[in-house]
């Protein structure tokens, strides 16, 4: 029998709640999906397998002794990996200081309030390892196929990577807690936490498309400019990329080191945790005034939920680092677009489907918050409205959101062609207008809150998004290329399209 | 022959059936100008019943009448002169009171100047005027449940529907919503409330209905319920509780 309130005691229960909530995230909160999970959890895998195989199995064979642009080129794949694993903790920090839960219980409880942060900082950690392990899984496994089981040593630099992420994040986190207080924490961590995440991602990029007008990353890292500014191959900054090639003494100082980072960071904040997780909670009081001058102005219903649609986007800090992330996602495309300014037109294609990706991405998210997650759907039901002019203003409200966002690049793109310009227009209509459809095809009444969710809520409403968004990407960059096989792509985007409203809960409605 | 007046509310046959029949054949009807209150216990089939009116669910069978106006046939028409509030206030926490408002007005295609006349009206009677530019994430459920409230009132309906609008109030918000509910029924407006709280039941209404599994088991005023129970004097909660339980034993 374990002893209540100790340590294990404490890991059993967030272990316990740690399963139910992935289980219920995985199987939709559905029972009887567990080996429909399960069965897809394989195959995944498998495609990730010969997915990465495809990209990497040809780098794995680097020799006994790595040289310089080696070193640069996973160091650079590993910084790419761990700013994504920061923004992931940072994000997970900032929800584990607002979300209320069971502070109360845990506050009030005899039990060491300190014990338990420090675990949940730990289990930050161990969730942006598992993550990360996911997507870098197949990769070292099939690095260790081709190349020797010495890249296996990389599963302990992810493991490293994750103490450090974790340990910055709580770090940063409670940094902008006492700078900036509890109010505009939240916001600003968000924020931060997408900036990070894209910042060495696009910066990367960006290098590569102003030296070399390449899109690829692996271009700049590979090249002899970075070699050249890179540290000496014997300097302790390699130490990681050492480590992920199979040194084993590299592997363990990188190991402990980060895992001692992690523990000063739980030994620090764990104490200083419930007091700024209470703080936190406390601004759930803490009343936001608008400024207001003006009286009432007569508008249509149509208008009014527009502009309530608007209005509740403009003021949902999430979805402004969402919509952030989007829009930093575009600075590659717009860099490509400035460098290759004036000069002939094919580079300027690549940028097409960049752009039509986005759109559907941004679209399919704001369908979801303005047609699933409307907060009051009673009121908006009762009104006197017919629901056809209710989903009319949502989608005039969702497309006028894309419209606004993407109007600068396509802009630019018209000075410098016309005819790509009227493409990506026409993509980005397309694939805007099937995002929003399969939202509305799948939608379910939720709370705005649970945005983060709605791609577990049906599966198949995100996969149809993205394979639609992919597609119409395809088709727009074809159309731009002028080559006749964008009448094949979007017959692909209309078979999908058409193969979802089959499936969806829209047409059995009917 | 006489004009009879148009009832402001007239059910008749109205069936849903979820996985077991929650309305079952209810036949119900409510004058203009009146306060009517529903009672039942849970399940009883209240709120599916109110929903529907509302135009939230749609029927199985039936037929629903707002003011003369066939709810089922022509819901935009029907909805112009009715308001919804349930128990669980549905308001937007990025929104203040006043936002809020100029959305319902929007929605309800109400002329701005009178609208927004209207709502500092509103804001002043339900004591929210301190708040009025604050957004309502903070908010406490009694003020929640008075910006809801206040957006039912703010286009001036002829029908107000409240499920359960007392739930979770303190005294003296509860007591400030039933004021300016009573108010609107003095200046004619119907209004049809379940409650669970038999005592506002008792004090509130000029007739009571009892609804039990689906079907409406009495109806009428106070006195004429206690007539039909033969006990004079007795109270509603006794009323009440002997209905359900002769239902229970008949079925």
């Amino acid at each position: 029998m374990m002893q209540p309130a100790t340590l294990p005691w404490f890991v059993r229960h967030e272990l316990a709640l740690a399963w139910r909530d992935w289980f219920s995230m995985m199987t939709a909160g559905k029972p009887g999906r567990g080996l429909i999970v399960a069965v897809s959890l394989v195959i995944l895998a498998a495609f990730l397998h010969v997915l990465a195989y495809g990209l990497v199995a040809h780098y794995a064979d680097v020799g006994d002794n790595p040289g310089k642009t080696t070193l640069v080129v996973v160091t650079g794949c590993a910084l790419l990996s761990w700013s994504l694993m920061l923004s992931q903790a940072m994000e997970s920090v900032t929800r584990a200081f607002y979300a209320r839960a069971d502070l109360d219980l845990i506050l009030s409880s005899p039990a060491s309030s300190r014990r338990i942060f420090a675990l949940r900082i730990a289990a930050i950690a161990v969730s942006t390892v598992l993550l990360a392990i996911l997507v870098t899984g197949p990769v070292i496994n099939v690095l260790a196929l081709s190349g020797g089981v010495r890249w296996l040593s990389a599963y302990g630099v992810v493991i490293a990577m994750g103490a450090t992420a974790a340990a910055l994040a709580v770090a940063l986190t409670v940094a902008l807690f006492r700078l900036i207080g509890p109010q505009r924490t939240r916001l600003i961590a968000q924020i931060v936490a997408a900036i990070v995440g894209a910042v060495f991602v696009i910066g990367v990029q960006a290098a590569a498309i102003v030296m070399y007008g390449s899109i690829s990353r692996i271009t700049f890292l590979s090249s002899d400019f970075a070699s050249s500014i890179a540290p000496d191959t014997n300097s302790l900054f390699w130490l990681p990329a050492r480590a992920a090639l199979g040194d084993q003494a590299a592997l363990a100082v990188t190991v402990i080191f980060s895992l001692a980072l992690l523990f000063t960071a739980i030994a620090i904040f764990s104490t200083r945790f419930g007091e700024h997780a209470t703080a936190a909670a406390g601004i759930a009081e803490t009343r936001v005034r608008q400024s207001r001058k003006s009286g009432f102005r007569a508008i249509s219903a149509r208008r009014a939920l527009r502009h309530k649609e608007w209005v509740l986007l403009r003021r949902d800090p999430w979805l402004v680092s969402q919509t952030l992330m989007q829009i930093f996602y575009l600075l590659p495309p717009a860099l490509l677009l400035w460098r290759n300014y004036g000069s002939d037109t094919g580079a300027l294609t690549i940028l097409v489907p960049v752009t039509v990706m986005a759109a559907g991405q941004l679209s399919g998210g704001l369908a979801w918050l303005a047609v699933s997650g409307e907060d009051a759907p009673d009121l908006v039901r009762t009104a006197p409205i017919s629901p056809r002019a209710i989903i009319m203003a949502k989608i005039e409200a969702v497309l006028g959101a894309v419209a606004v966002v993407m109007a600068p690049l396509l802009i630019a793109i018209c000075f410098a062609s016309l005819r790509i310009a009227l493409m990506a227009a026409l993509g980005i209509a397309a694939s805007a207008a099937s995002a929003t459809a399969i939202q509305l095809w799948f939608r379910a009444q939720a709370k705005r809150s649970q945005f983060r969710r709605r791609q577990t809520s049906s599966r198949v409403a995100t996969f149809a998004e993205a394979f639609s968004s992919i597609s119409w990407a395809a088709t727009a960059g074809m159309l731009a290329a002028g080559t006749p096989f964008a009448i094949g792509g979007a017959a692909v985007s209309l078979v999908i399209l058409a193969l979802t409203w089959t499936i969806s809960p829209s047409r059995g409605a009917d | 022959m006489h004009d009879q007046p148009v009832a402001a509310l007239d059910i008749k046959g109205l069936a849903k059936t979820f996985d077991r029949p929650a309305v079952d054949g209810l036949d119900l009807s409510v004058r203009a100008g009146e306060f009517y209150c529903l009672l039942g216990p849970n399940g009883a089939g209240k709120t599916t019943t109110l929903r529907m009116v509302a135009g939230l669910l749609r029927p199985d069978a039936g037929e629903i009448s707002i003011f003369g106006v066939d709810a089922l046939r022509d819901p935009v028409e029907a909805k112009r002169v009715t308001a919804w509030v349930s128990d669980e206030p549905m308001i937007y926490d990025k929104l203040t009171p006043f936002e809020y408002l100029e959305f319902v007005a929007g929605l309800w295609s109400i002329d701005a100047t009178e609208a927004e006349s209207r709502a500092r009206d509103l804001i002043g009677w339900l004591g929210l005027e301190p708040h009025a530019h604050e957004r309502c994430g903070g908010f406490s459920k009694g003020m929640r449940q008075k910006v809801a409230l206040a957006g039912a009132l703010v286009h001036d309906p002829k029908l107000i529907i409240l499920d359960e609008p007392l739930t979770g109030l303190d005294a003296g918000s509860a007591r400030i919503v039933k004021d300016v509910l009573l108010q609107r029924v003095r200046k004619g407006v119907t209004i049809i409330m379940t409650t669970h709280i038999l005592e506002v039941a008792e004090r509130m209404a000029e007739r009571i209905g009892v609804i039990d599994k689906g079907r409406l088991i009495a109806n009428g005023t106070l006195d004429e319920l206690r007539g039909r129970a033969g006990r004079e004097g007795t109270t509603l909660e006794e009323i009440f509780l002997d209905l359900v339980a002769e239902q229970d034993q008949a079925a």
